[in-house]
């Protein structure tokens, strides 16, 4: 009981407890591990040597932190609005991407379809393989042992938890994205959404529902 | 017909991205996707000759047996070709 002042009178420091009764967090002065070492030697030669800068470093973080959800959004709800756009993507959803003006770098990206019949799901056993390079970060689940390991072994149970119970009519494929491919799933256009506008739909995907772990919203 | 494929059930050591869950299963090829460099080379700095990879599906009865949630359901994994024996 956090908040529980018991029999001392300071009314201070509890147990180690924030003033909001939270765990402080440690603070991470550990030592580096070898890899962090590594890490800070690399970059550190290599702006010694002039191969980079520190500013182009910083930039590339930057780049990365940019690319969010909202990308992959966009990408669904022209596919929703515009049929040639729709085949070209499940024929090649890197270079549809490339064709909407996104940077994915050397991204090899593909588009799985939702249907009345097929719900997808992706993941990847081996790593976090993620298309990063339209979606930003992954989410911390998805790279957990358990979403990694119950993911194919148990799809439905685990799409129950993210409060998704599929019919047994439905057909699951699960992608584990093993080598070079990234993965992002085309939802299903909700019901009631004619005449709303791309960007109106847009608003509708969430990251979830890319992943596969989730639907779009109902507008 | 689709082609169907087994991937060989060997254990070698080192970085290998054919999920030990697959291994001795038995899929159809979904698609071709081309030549990669070879990631068991690759991820050690060596020469890695590019291998044609494949994205095979398997059903979970396949991989799960009895335990499968869902007989056909699928999973589909990108295969590397030296891994896959035709059937």
């Amino acid at each position: 009981m956090p908040h529980d002042h018991h029999d001392h009178d300071h009314p201070h420091d509890h147990d180690g407890l924030s003033p909001s009764g939270h765990p402080y967090r440690a603070d991470n002065d550990a030592p580096l591990s070898y890899w962090q070492r590594m890490e800070i030697a690399v970059r550190e030669l290599m702006i010694e040597k002039g191969h980079l800068t520190a500013d182009q470093v910083a930039a590339q973080i930057d780049t990365m932190d940019a690319r969010s959800p909202a990308n992959g959004a966009a990408v669904v709800a022209r596919a929703w609005v515009d049929p040639d756009f729709r085949a070209r993507l499940l024929d090649d959803a890197g270079a549809a991407s490339r064709e909407m003006g996104f940077d994915i770098g050397p991204l090899h990206l593909i588009a799985v379809e939702n249907t009345a019949q097929v719900h997808n799901l992706i993941v990847c056993t081996l790593c976090s393989c993620y298309p990063r390079n339209l979606l930003g970060l992954p989410p911390d689940w998805y790279k957990t042992r358990e979403y990694r390991a119950r993911a194919v072994r148990e799809p439905r149970a685990v799409l129950r938890e993210f409060g998704l119970d599929l019919p047994d009519s439905t057909t699951i494929r699960v992608h584990d994205s093993t080598a070079d491919m990234r993965y992002i799933v085309l939802p299903a256009r909700p019901s009631g959404t004619d005449g709303m506008t791309e960007a109106a739909l847009a608003a509708l995907v969430t990251r979830d529902s890319m992943v596969g772990t989730g639907l779009p919203r109902q507008p | 017909m689709p082609e169907r494929v087994r991937v060989k059930a060997m254990m070698p050591p080192g970085h290998v991205r054919t999920p030990a869950y697959l291994r001795g299963k038995t899929g159809v090829i979904e698609r071709a996707l081309g030549p990669f460099p070879n990631p068991e080379q690759l991820a050690y700095g060596l020469p890695a000759p590019e291998q044609p990879l494949y994205r095979v599906r398997f059903t979970m009865s396949e991989v799960w047996g009895d335990a499968a949630e869902r007989p056909s359901d699928t999973l589909d994994a990108e295969i590397y070709a030296h891994w896959l024996e035709r059937l």
